[in-house]
């Protein structure tokens, strides 16, 4: 995926979460740190070029949600978690690069719950790359891409990362 | 990165990376506590079990708080109505603890090294929350750790240590941690309060406080332990005060922007005066607070990557 396509994707999603929400002024988001954070501020940008209209962002570190602290192997540094705003009957667009497991989507919606009752969750993903283990749903995708499991999909973006990309990377086939 | 050892048992011990790595951790958990609700599922069915011989609130306290925020289930036992009265050893009682499945304990004793011989006779996580006059680990951690959230760094501040350095094992661990992250630790004290060979551990020594205190950006007054005071090592507790007490006075020699601190239990009116203890630059009640995120972090990193051989 290149940076035009990372734009594009960015403007699409904006426009469909701006159709399908009336009460466009009801929405806050959160993004799953690191890249999560950059795609909703991008999005957000997007909106707010359309409708004239800010909204708010939280950022949300889940390691402290993992379901898998004592697996052998070091233990992850945690960023910051920021909400501060009241997700209380707000509906949260929870941003994040890629969608997986949803593992990681299971652990954000328990850490959100933490930090109130809002009246619906929303997720945005740049990347579906299939393999759910968990029943999860992403309302907006970027662009669903078929993978292998042991496959890595690398998010670039220009914020962290010089440059806007994605790129997928197959562990060679040992057969 | 990660640390090394499955046990906590003294600064000593520990790298100057693997002391960063604790403090780093610490920030995010510190985080948790402007929260609503202030616990996180991390160590969700583990079991901490507090091990103490000697009293103690704030530690323990702090401890239990750490593990319960962490959603791990604690237990306490106190040497006071338990199988410890009818003469068990050391280690049977930890043998005991780890056939009952125990993941970590944390152990206070009045032995130096008890933490030791537990360590190394059972598999859970040994944490020393206090040994005799020898090391108190987390609190160490937990002053270095609000040294650096109030100055920013550790590296080059003077930090002058206040007391009976013989009996104190917070002053141990601050000397190994401090000097590992580059500061310049002074210890002061009446002489009989300060043991012979300390310099060896990195520390300056200073017999006047007056001396002591000029450019000290941290000042950390210790506790006289009073129940420690049985073999006379000091002619009165008015001539203490007089010399070595920390006052409003006194600390006008230190850098304005000097920061106090205090290990707690304060003996007011002995080695620090109220308006200190409660004054401008006191930084104490943050220690408190601060004493629970870097706990939590010492319980999460123990947590991961258990005994676990080099690979």
């Amino acid at each position: 995926m290149t940076g035009e396509e990372i734009s594009k994707a960015v403007e699409k999603i904006a426009v469909q979460i701006i159709n399908k929400n009336k009460n466009i002024k009801d929405l806050v988001f959160i993004g799953i740190v690191t890249r999560g954070v950059h795609l909703a501020t991008r999005i957000i940008n997007e909106i707010k070029k359309l409708k004239k209209l800010g909204l708010p962002l939280g950022m949300l570190d889940i390691t402290f949600y993992r379901d898998d602290v004592d697996s052998i192997g070091k233990q992850p540094l945690a960023k910051e978690t920021k909400i501060d705003f009241d997700i209380n009957d707000k509906k949260v667009i929870l941003v994040d690069d890629v969608l997986f497991t949803g593992r990681s989507i299971r652990a954000a919606l328990d850490e959100i719950m933490d930090f109130g009752r809002p009246n619906s969750v929303e997720l945005v993903v740049l990347i579906d790359r299939g393999h759910r283990e968990l029943p999860v749903y992403a309302e907006y995708v970027g662009k669903t891409v078929k993978t292998n499991y042991s496959d890595k999909v690398h998010v670039h973006l220009k914020e962290i990362d010089k440059t806007d990309r994605v790129v997928l990377v197959s562990k060679k086939s040992s057969r | 990165m990660r640390l090394k050892n499955k046990d906590l048992l003294g600064l000593e011990y520990l790298s100057k990376e693997e002391i960063e790595l604790i403090l780093k951790t610490a920030v995010p958990f510190k985080e948790l506590f402007t929260r609503s609700i202030k616990k996180v599922p991390t160590l969700r069915g583990k079991t901490v079990v507090l091990l103490f011989y000697e009293p103690s609130t704030r530690t323990r306290i702090s401890f239990e708080l750490a593990a319960k925020r962490l959603s791990a289930d604690t237990v306490n036992i106190s040497a006071s109505g338990s199988s410890v009265e009818k003469g068990e050893s050391l280690i049977d009682t930890g043998k005991t603890l780890e056939a009952m499945k125990a993941d970590f304990v944390v152990i206070r004793h009045s032995m130096s090294g008890a933490s030791h011989v537990l360590a190394r006779n059972i598999n859970p996580s040994v944490i020393n929350a206090g040994d005799g006059s020898h090391e108190h680990p987390t609190q160490g951690l937990l002053d270095i750790f609000t040294i650096n959230e109030k100055k920013g760094t550790v590296k080059g501040l003077k930090v002058v240590i206040i007391g009976d350095i013989a009996h104190s094992r917070v002053a141990r661990s601050n000397i190994w941690g401090l000097t590992k992250l580059g500061a310049e630790v002074v210890v002061c004290g009446p002489s009989t309060l300060i043991p012979r060979d300390i310099e060896k551990t990195g520390a300056k020594v200073c017999y006047n406080l007056d001396f002591a205190l000029k450019n000290a950006d941290v000042v950390n007054v210790l506790r006289i332990q009073l129940e420690r005071q049985k073999t006379k090592r000091l002619p009165s507790l008015r001539e203490y005060n007089l010399l070595f007490g920390m006052t409003k006075e006194k600390l006008k020699l230190a850098k304005p922007d000097v920061i106090i601190m205090h290990p707690g239990p304060m003996n007011r009116g002995i080695e620090i005066t109220s308006n200190v203890a409660d004054g401008a630059q006191s930084v104490i009640d943050e220690q408190v607070t601060n004493g629970i995120a870097v706990r939590m972090a010492v319980l999460y990193l123990l947590a991961g990557g258990k005994s676990s051989p080099e690979s």
